[in-house]
Formats: C-alpha cells, structure tokens, sequence
C-alpha cells in the first residue's frame, strides 16, 4: 500500500517533467507548421514590405548581426576585465563585495528597465540616438552580469599551482594572469560570453523601449544606422492582423531559431577545440 | 620601478571596469528617479498608486495604475500556479529519483526551455495556446490573462526547478538516511524530510520566480491585449506593467510630455517590486547557506 502511494507519487513527479517537454515538442511543432512554408531564399534576401507575400528578413537579420556583434565587442572586454578584477585582486576588499552583491542584483532586474536606462542614458543623454551603438551598449550592458559570473567561474578552474609556477619564474601578478591564467580560463569565456550573447540575441523588450523601429525598410550600414533586430520584426508581423503576416512571423522565429542553434553549435565547437590545443 | 607601475595602473583600470556595475545601478535609479519625480508634480502620488483608472493617452487621461498592477499580479499568479507546482514536483524527481542517465537527458532539454526567446512564448500563447483553451472555455477573448500565464509559467519552470534543485541536493545524506532507518518510503523521505530541510531554499526560488514573472514582457505583450482593466477575470484582455511601456515605446510620444513620463513612473514602479522580490530572495539563500555549513 505504501509502495503503491510511492509509485504513484514518482509518476506523477515524472510526468511534470514529461509535460514540459512535450510543451517544447509542441512549439517547435507549431512554429514549423506555420512558417516552414513561407522559409525560401527570397524570404531571407528581401527587406520589410506592406505585403506580406513580398516581405522578408533580410534587414532584421543584418540588424541583429550587426547588434549582436558590437555587443559582444563591448561586454567581453569589459565583463573580463570585471571578472578578473573580482576574482584575482580584490577578492576580500569591501569594494570587491559590494560590487559583488551588485552585480547578483542587476542580473535580475528585468530587461525593461534595461531599456528604460538606455533610452535615457544613451539615447537622449549621451545622443546616440535610436542607433545600433545605443542598441548594442544597452545590450551590453544587460549581457554584462552573466559574463562576469561566467568568466569567474573559468577562471576558478585554473589551478592555483599556475599561478605560483608563474610567480616562482619571476613574473609579476598582470603578467601571470595574461600570460597563464587567461588563455587557459578562454575556453571557458567564450563559451560563456556566446551563451549570454545567444540570450541577447532574443531580447526584445530593452530594443523596443529605446525606440528600435518596427518598420524599417533597409539594413543598417553603420553603428550610427537607424535598425531593426529578428524579434522585433515577429513581435511586428505577430501584431498585424493578417493571418498572411503570421506566417511571416512564424518564418522570422525559425530564422532566429536556427541563428541560436548556429550560436550555440560555435560555443561548443570553440570549447571543444580549445580544450584540445590546452592538453597538448 | 616601471613595472610596479604599469602593474598599479592595470589594477585600477580592472577596478573601475568592475565598479562599471554600480554605475549600472546608480544610472538605473537616476533616470528612473528623475522622471519619476517630474511626473509627479503633475499627478500626486496618491492619485498614481490608488486610482483604478488607467487613461494617460485619452485627452481626458487619468493615472491610477492600479489596473496595469492588477493585470501584472494576475498574470503573474497564474504563471506561479503553473510553474509552482510543475518546479517543485520536478526538482523533487530530479534530485530524489532520477537516476543519472534520466538527468543527463533531461537538464540540458530544461534548458533549452529557458533559451527560448520570450517573443517565440509569445507567438505560441497567442497562435496556440489560446485557440486550444477557447475550445475548452467559449466565452474567452482572443487575448486574455490565461494563456500568457499559463504560458509564462513553463518558461519559469526551468528556473524553479533548477534553483530548488540545488537546494535540495544541498540537504545533508544523513538526513535521508535517517529517515529510511525509520521506516519511511521515498515519498515520505522527499515530502516530511528533504522539502521542509530545503525550504528557505525552494521559498527563495519561488520569490526570484515572482519576480521574473512580473518583469516578464514580451509574452503578455503579445497575448494579453493592450486594455487597463481591473479585473479579476482570466478571459478578458488586460494589460501588464511592462505591456503599457511596450505600447507606448512603439508610439512616437514625444519626449518631455507627461506621456513619456508615464513609462518611467510606471518602470520605477516595477523595478522596486522586483527589487524588494529580489532582496528577499538573496536574503533567504544567504540564511538557507548558513545553515548547512
């Protein structure tokens, strides 16, 4: 009778588990039904239309690569410089666990208010403009707390044994950790800096509120261009209430679907790779 | 010589990279502040936190946000309704049943779960979801309150689990054993003994869960309409705190009017929920880690 209540139970738990993953199976499914049709060659090369049969991703795409990478460009140097500042000098000063506590705070303020701080800061204060520089540093900076932690993390898994080898040969504490600690800690980074990117690519809300454009009819040419990014595009076909734009809408989540995939495929490449050419 | 000082600039150059993130906050609270503070020598406080009508872009506008944080909290409790139980009845498989094999297949698919782009929810509450429900409850609308929750609530759900997880995995063995010596099943072991030993844990859990689904925006965005509206009802079209800022960030207002202002009052609003959510959280977990080491 017991063990009966117990098997019951362990189904039940199971089957929570199970029911989730058929939620994935089924919006993969549904996304697929929806938009594999519309998916071709001219939906991907073709700008944003009124009719939704001319439409097509191609300056959302471009916006987003354009975003993404100049995101990266300025949230590694700086969430590195962080991570290392945390984890290999300061680490018991008072300064050092203010921030910390600081920067476990930001990593769960919503992404809204990101946008909130860039549309006042570096649209309106600092002039940038509804640009894809204000785009990428308020991205940035929203990126910025999961690679400082996940940075940390990499660094913690270099043996403390390196660094004394380093200083017992003279070296000095920024020469050791440029010259030992980082290139060992790098697989780890990048995994993690292309994880946090492939978060960044799918935020909308922050892009939105500084004012990214939903109607935009060219890709951007310059970090000072006027954009649009992949999600922006489905939240605008999504809203529009011809079932033609749906399926639109459907085709731009499989593009930016296989974009993460392609993202995440490079990380684990990366990781792989390196951690090879580390053991020889 | 030379060397100590490059070495000295190095170490400050690092230093302020990282005090970067207090600047981060410190900007979040001005420019959130300011506006906060120009909007309110037009509309008094009072008037703003209690008044149940929500018109600010009418040329009559009135600015009680109480619908938008009605339409929040009941969105939000539907997606805990949803991811409370789902969580914590998962994290228990994973942490006291799954053997290794079942947990290896299992957690990356949870994690994928979480990569998914809100937009991507959005898109299936409102195409799917919604049209299944309708076949289930006639009189619901087209966008509503259910189907954005109950949607939010699987995207929390990987979030909940893993985080009581953890915490149940850090509840010492000899606890579990001690309970089997006495007799009891799993179930019994799980439930009377694991749960209640990691239950600052699990309640840190829910409450950072709290918080992410009342910052949540793009889901509700989509699928819950753009109308303020204080109900109780999970089948009408509401908005959402976030969803207002959305709707108005898409508008060409101009900046300096009070309808701009409106989008900072309402963010300072949701930033200190979120907020107090999230120092509640950190509190229990610091209290959680101290009793276990």
């Amino acid at each position: 009778m017991k063990h009966r209540a117990d098997l019951a139970f362990r189904i039940v738990a199971l089957s929570t588990l199970v029911f989730a993953l058929i939620t994935l199976a089924a919006l993969v499914f549904d996304v697929v039904a929806d938009g594999a049709g519309r998916l071709s060659w001219q939906f991907l090369t073709s700008l944003a239309s009124r009719k939704p049969e001319e439409a097509g991703i191609y300056h959302a795409l471009a916006g987003s690569i354009w975003v993404i990478l100049l995101t990266g460009a300025l949230a590694m140097p700086l969430g590195v410089a962080a991570a290392v500042y945390l984890e290999e000098y300061g680490t018991r000063s008072r300064a050092a666990r203010f921030i910390e506590i600081n920067i476990a705070n930001l990593a769960a303020v919503p992404s809204i208010i990101y946008g909130l701080l860039g549309l006042g800061v570096f649209v309106r204060v600092m002039g940038m403009g509804r640009s894809v520089m204000a785009g990428a540093c308020t991205l940035a900076l929203l990126a910025l707390p999961v690679v400082i932690l996940s940075t940390r993390e990499a660094l913690r898994t270099v043996p403390s044994t390196i660094r004394e080898g380093s200083y017992a040969l003279g070296a000095t504490k920024w020469q050791t950790i440029w010259h030992q600690v980082l290139p060992m800690a790098m697989p780890g980074i990048l995994t993690g800096l292309i994880l946090s990117l492939s978060r960044a690519i799918g935020e909308t809300a922050p892009l939105i509120t500084i004012g990214a454009l939903t109607y935009i009819p060219f890709a951007p040419d310059s970090v000072w261009s006027p954009f649009t990014v992949l999600p922006i595009q489905v939240f605008n076909w999504v809203s529009r209430p011809q079932s033609a734009f749906k399926e639109n809408a459907a085709a731009g989540i499989l593009v930016l679907m296989a974009l993460l995939l392609a993202m995440n495929a490079i990380a684990v490449f990366l990781r792989d790779r390196l951690q090879r050419q580390g053991r020889s | 010589m030379r060397t100590r000082r490059i070495e000295w600039v190095i170490e400050h150059a690092l230093f302020l990279c990282a005090a970067l993130s207090v600047l981060t906050t410190a900007g979040i609270i001005i420019v959130l502040a300011v506006e906060t503070f120009e909007f309110l020598r037009e509309v008094p406080l009072l008037e703003f936190l209690t008044g149940t009508e929500w018109t600010p872009l009418f040329a009559n506008p009135r600015f009680g946000v109480m619908p938008l944080v009605a339409g929040t909290l009941l969105v939000s409790a539907i997606a805990m309704a949803v991811a409370l139980p789902m969580g914590l009845l998962s994290a228990i498989y994973l942490s006291e049943y799954a053997p290794d094999r079942v947990r290896r297949v299992i957690k990356p698919a949870l994690e994928v779960l979480a990569g998914v782009p809100t937009v991507v929810y959005g898109y299936f509450a409102l195409m799917f979801v919604t049209p299944l429900l309708q076949r289930i409850f006639p009189q619901m609308s087209g966008f509503n309150a259910l189907s954005p929750g109950i949607v939010m609530g699987i995207m929390i759900l990987p979030l909940v689990s893993s985080l009581a997880e953890d915490a149940m995995r850090a509840v010492p063995r000899g606890l579990r054993e001690g309970s089997y010596a006495l007799g009891a099943t799993q179930m019994q072991t799980a439930l009377k003994v694991v749960v209640p030993a990691a239950f600052s844990g699990i309640t840190a859990a829910f409450i950072l869960a709290v918080s992410r689904a009342v910052g949540e925006t793009m889901i509700v965005a989509i699928a819950a309409g753009q109308q303020p509206r204080l109900t109780a009802s999970p089948f009408v079209p509401l908005e959402t705190m976030t969803a207002y800022i959305v709707q108005v960030s898409l508008g060409d207002t101009p900046q300096g009017t009070l309808e701009y202002r409106t989008i900072f009052a309402v963010g300072m609003l949701l930033f200190l929920m979120t907020f107090g959510l999230n120092l509640v959280s950190t509190w229990l977990r610091e209290r959680f880690r101290e009793e276990y080491t």
